[in-house]
């Protein structure tokens, strides 16, 4: 494996826009900095332009005018596909049904030149590294759909890339291959250190691999971060919705407390504002007894999901606020309940209008 | 009882229609091999009109099979990495052009020929050579060879397998040897069958366009009924069945094969 790690360029792009033939601007020019051997993860709704931004790098899409790819100090932009030694998964896999699946693997190899011997050896290191034994053989129509990930894995990194990117490679799988390939990806990535670029739309696929994650909104960078902070201290109501769940509320900052129709809750910021946007995970809300609660409500519904217990409080706030509370709690329909929250879990947010 | 008849019934009214094909044939053939066709069979059997069909015709028929692979080589090597254009370039353009490329399946081949004859004609040489056939017989069978690429085209996502072999670094030439030509041999192979066989037995266009040096099979045989004894014909249609029955099995073998795979 340690033949493998260690080896990702630094990936640079400066103010890189696509605006297609029919006029559509599918990316905004924009500017992000991937440092080697890092996972970056590209995260957001369909059509928000992450997919645009991974082709770009890949050399499948030109930017416009003005934009450029640089892997460390070289100027790729003007550089073809096939030229960018970059490895790639796509969302259907792309394995060629006409090879065999150790064909597969060192298609990638054979077009480099090496000889029969050696491109047996990193076939064999593939298919060790991906887990995929006793399928060298295999026609690609035998293989499973975890089973063709894990192929277009190996084909994608036995090239040994400078740049691994990812176009929702576990989005045709079924939740429970999902979750676990999931787990295994990331192992796989941290080990071997190749950059790499991983475009999602599932948060969590993001938040578990990403080592910063880029949101995207309509053709734009929203919010770059580590997973912490994107989930903690989102800059916006379209990051703080779109990662994990979250209450959005609305009231007036008076006196470091935020005011809601059914109390108040206290702030860490100072200044008032006559109308102010916060987000308030629902974890982070506690139900307390009511008479030591600033905030109450009353319980509009109740979901056991297991780990946790999801309730809907009505009353507190002018929306319905989710609550995730312990399981070992009992609460009813129609209950008054109190709620707490601590000061830094409450994130104020601008306003969007 | 009642599934027997039924089944009986299905299987008497398969045959006659069955019968209702083959019998002509059958009949045309024995005609070939009869030393008397009026006399019936009864008068002899004899391969003597076999024998002055390939002295008068051989060339004809040398002819029809120079210009098929001919038609299947030009057909091949514009036609399949046209349907790969047209298939990764897709949009408007695209469409347009494959409607122009399909557009010799509406219109009848005499109506093809005469536009070759007005455009081309007074190319002297070029009207008096095999190869003006060939034209007529490229534009009339290039749709069959584009549209049968082009649907395995659509069934397969060739332009990702295209963006996968480009992103582990083959070049554009090295890819389409490697990937597009194989996953699109089912439709290349089913597409050479249409090719020939349409090839070998076209008549309309054909006619207009040959002169009495470029004769191809049908045109001969054409002849062959219009001048000779029917016996001579006969014969005729048996040589044109020998040659082209084995290729027509061939091919379709080939076509499972790439089926199956």
């Amino acid at each position: 494996m340690s033949a493998i790690a260690g080896h990702g360029a630094a990936v640079h792009i400066e103010r890189c826009g696509k605006t297609f033939p029919d006029g559509t601007q599918a990316l905004a020019p924009a500017s992000l900095d991937i440092v080697s051997g890092e996972t970056l993860v590209l995260l957001g709704p369909s059509g928000c332009g992450k997919t645009t931004m991974l082709r770009i790098i890949a050399g499948l899409e030109q930017p416009d005018a003005g934009g450029r790819v640089l892997f460390d100090t070289n100027d790729m932009t003007p550089v073809p596909i096939e030229q960018r030694n970059v490895g790639m998964v796509f969302q259907s896999y792309a394995l060629f049904p006409n090879m065999s699946v150790s064909d597969n693997i060192g298609y990638g190899l054979k077009i480099r030149g090496i000889d029969a011997k050696a491109r047996a050896a990193r076939i064999k290191e593939m298919v060790a590294l991906t887990n995929i034994g006793g399928l060298e053989d295999r026609r690609i129509d035998q293989l499973s759909g975890g089973q063709r990930q894990r192929v277009a894995l190996a084909r994608a990194v036995a090239i040994r890339p400078r740049v691994l990117l990812l176009d929702e490679p576990l989005t045709a799988l079924d939740a429970s291959l999902r979750d676990r390939l999931r787990g295994e990806l990331n192992r796989l990535l941290r080990s071997l250190g190749i950059t790499t670029i991983y475009v999602t739309h599932d948060q969590a696929e993001a938040m578990e691999l990403g080592d910063r994650i880029v949101v995207m909104r309509k053709g734009a960078i929203a919010q770059i971060g580590t997973p912490r902070e994107i989930y903690f201290t989102p800059q916006s109501r379209f990051v703080a919705e779109f990662v994990g769940a979250a209450n959005i509320v609305e009231g007036p900052v008076i006196g470091r407390r935020l005011m809601l129709t059914g109390g108040s809750l206290a702030l860490q910021e100072a200044a008032d504002i006559a109308a102010a946007v916060a987000m308030i995970r629902p974890e982070t809300i506690r139900i307390v007894g009511q008479g030591d609660a600033s905030l109450t409500g009353i319980i509009d519904s109740v979901s056991f999901i297991g780990d946790r217990l999801r309730l809907v409080v009505t009353g507190a706030a002018e929306k319905p606020l989710v609550v995730d509370a312990p399981n070992t709690i009992v609460a009813g329909i129609g209950d008054h309940v109190g709620l707490s929250v601590a000061p830094e879990a409450i994130r104020l947010l601008p306003r969007e209008d | 009882m009642r599934d027997r008849l039924i089944f009986l019934g299905q299987l008497g009214f398969t045959l006659l229609v069955a019968a209702f094909l083959v019998v002509p044939v059958i009949l045309s053939l024995s005609a070939g091999v009869t030393v008397n066709y009026f006399r019936g069979i009864q008068s002899g059997i004899t391969l003597q009109w076999v024998r002055q069909v390939w002295e008068l015709y051989a060339g004809e028929i040398f002819l029809s099979f120079v210009i098929a692979i001919a038609t299947l080589v030009v057909t091949l090597v514009v036609g399949v990495p046209a349907a790969y254009a047209l298939h990764v370039r897709g949009g408007k353009l695209s469409r347009v052009i494959e409607e122009i490329i399909t557009l010799p399946l509406a219109i009848p081949g005499l109506a093809i020929a005469l536009a070759l004859l007005l455009t081309y004609g007074g190319f002297g040489s070029f009207r008096r050579s095999w190869l003006f056939i060939l034209a007529g017989h490229v534009i009339f069978t290039m749709p069959f060879m584009v549209r049968s690429v082009m649907a395995v085209f659509a069934s397969i996502d060739i332009k990702t397998l295209d963006e996968g072999a480009a992103s582990l670094g083959a070049s554009p030439w090295r890819r389409f040897r490697n990937v597009i030509v194989p996953n699109a041999m089912p439709g290349i192979l089913a597409g050479s069958l249409m090719v020939v066989t349409l090839s070998l037995g076209e008549f309309n266009l054909t006619w207009m366009l040959h002169t009495p040096l470029t004769k191809t099979l049908p045109v001969g045989l054409a002849d062959a009924y219009a001048s000779m004894r029917l016996e001579v014909a006969s014969a005729y249609t048996l040589i044109f069945f020998v040659m082209i029955v084995p290729l027509l099995v061939a091919m379709q073998m080939f076509a499972d094969e790439g089926q199956k795979r």
